[in-house]
């Protein structure tokens, strides 16, 4: 093929690049910590077995993991703000959907994790009299922690590609600022080739080390 | 104080018309027992016949449907439903009740030293050193002294239950209950740990036991409660019960064991 690749094309945007790269890391960082917390909570609360407090977050739950992330965020920017009847600035309403989204996952990991210890462990910790409060900061967390850990940072691995879709709202993340330059450009080979590499750049030591973690859970 | 209340003060855990019912299959139904302060009492019968459901209910790991139940000073009746207790109150009835299970159930993240200062520290919150002290030498009773930094998944599974029943007496339990507590252990190392049990009834342990061990129920036991289909169908001294059974689902219970009872008379 006679395609002459020119990726200093790619490099004169520079400045945009890095703006897109902080973005991108900026929204997979906070809507990772923001969905850890809903995790925990909502987490935490379906252990009380309770229907009026299970049922609701188990359809919050549903709903995110039910309805692909694409509609969340364009439905979060275009219907949320309508809905409540309040101006949303578009950087907000977008990280809400994917916080929410990270939220549902991390809620069921945590879930997961703390059903995952086996019942001897909670009856052995009962029998020698302890509170629901003590066998679950001495007893289960501990060891259900080490279990959440390796499907917790997969999650984030995921999450930080679907940030990607923010582009659709117009987010300057890696992907949009791709699309501008490729609008600029007309070079969307070597920039998307360019974002790939970015994505893979931050993502690949991120499995190693889920990796190494998650072989150091396993002794 | 009357003859009758010293007799009373004696009681360490006394049962009556104790019922458990799942849906419409009621496991035990009806058993009444008294066990007195450094009484050892053994319960047997066929699998299923209710004598670990009846156990559990003794620390109310399980909710009995109906009767009553008294621990030391404590009566709770169940017919009201009302009087159970929860949260705190219950966490506290069950911190005088050491049990000790067929699994083992150690805290694995823990080492053995940690897992006996376990009830202690978490639960009563005794200083560390103290608890420490107190682990020590109730590993060292069990036979463990040289394995206190071991992690569970680094001992055996005799030393595992030995340290179980350290963990439980570890809370210096009015009454230990023991729930088959050989069952999962290579046949090699049964042994040890009945050795330990052994000991504590003869340091005056009040137990109540649930297991297959003839030879042990008929060289340790008080009293023996055979339980069939929930219910209570002989009790008596070990000897009696064992050797001379008068009812026939007993007999007919015991038969399979015949080789342990008599090679041992």
């Amino acid at each position: 093929m006679g395609y002459k690749w020119d990726f200093g094309a790619v490099y004169s945007y520079l400045n945009l690049w890095i703006k897109g790269f902080g973005v991108t890391l900026g929204y997979s960082l906070g809507t990772v910590v923001g969905g850890l917390i809903i995790g925990v909570i909502c987490g935490m609360l379906l252990l009380y077995r309770r229907k009026w407090v299970t049922l609701p977050i188990h359809y919050y739950v549903e709903i995110f993991r039910c309805t692909p992330l694409l509609v969340q965020i364009v439905w979060f920017y275009y219907a949320l703000p309508i809905v409540l009847a309040v101006e949303l600035p578009a950087w907000l309403a977008a990280g809400l959907g994917l916080t929410l989204y990270m939220g549902a996952f991390s809620t069921e990991i945590f879930r997961g994790g703390i059903i995952s210890i086996d019942k001897g462990q909670w009856q052995a910790a009962r029998a020698l009299g302890m509170t629901n409060g003590e066998l679950m900061r001495h007893v289960i967390l501990p060891q259900a922690i080490k279990r959440m850990v390796p499907p917790f940072v997969n999650q984030s691995i995921i999450q930080l590609k679907n940030t990607s879709l923010l582009y659709v709202v117009a987010v300057p993340d890696l992907m949009y600022t791709g699309s501008i330059v490729v609008a600029d450009t007309f070079r969307p080979l070597e920039v998307y080739t360019s974002v790939a590499v970015m994505y893979f750049a931050i993502l690949y030591p991120l499995t190693l080390w889920a990796t190494r973690m998650e072989a150091r859970v396993d002794q | 104080m009357t003859n009758s209340d010293l007799m009373a003060s004696d009681v360490m855990v006394k049962v009556d018309g104790l019922r458990k019912s799942y849906g419409a299959v009621e496991a035990v139904r009806g058993v009444s027992l008294e066990v007195h302060r450094g009484q050892v009492v053994v319960l047997i019968g066929p699998s299923g016949c209710g004598k670990s459901t009846f156990l559990r209910c003794i620390n109310l790991l399980e909710r009995p449907s109906a009767g009553t139940l008294q621990v030391s000073e404590r009566t709770i009746d169940f017919g009201s439903g009302r009087s159970m207790p929860h949260g705190r109150d219950l966490a506290r009835f069950r911190s005088r009740i050491g049990m000790v299970f067929q699994q083992f159930d150690l805290f694995p993240h823990m080492t053995a030293l940690r897992n006996v200062m376990s009830g202690p520290v978490i639960v009563k919150k005794m200083a560390a050193s103290e608890a420490e002290a107190i682990a020590r030498s109730l590993l060292a009773k069990v036979g463990l002294a040289a394995f206190t930094e071991r992690f569970p998944r680094e001992l055996s599974g005799g030393q595992q239950q030995r340290v179980a029943i350290a963990r439980a007496m570890a809370m210096s339990p009015e009454v230990m209950l023991f729930d088959e507590v050989t069952s999962a252990l290579d046949p090699e190392l049964v042994g040890e740990v009945l050795d330990v049990m052994k000991q504590l009834a003869t340091d005056g342990t009040t137990m109540i036991v649930v297991t297959h061990e003839m030879g042990f129920a008929r060289e340790v036991a008080d009293r023996v409660v055979v339980m069939d289909a929930g219910q209570v169908v002989e009790q008596g001294p070990a000897e009696e019960v064992l050797l001379q059974p008068r009812n026939p689902r007993t007999a007919s219970f015991l038969s399979r064991f015949h080789s342990t009872l008599v090679g041992r008379s």
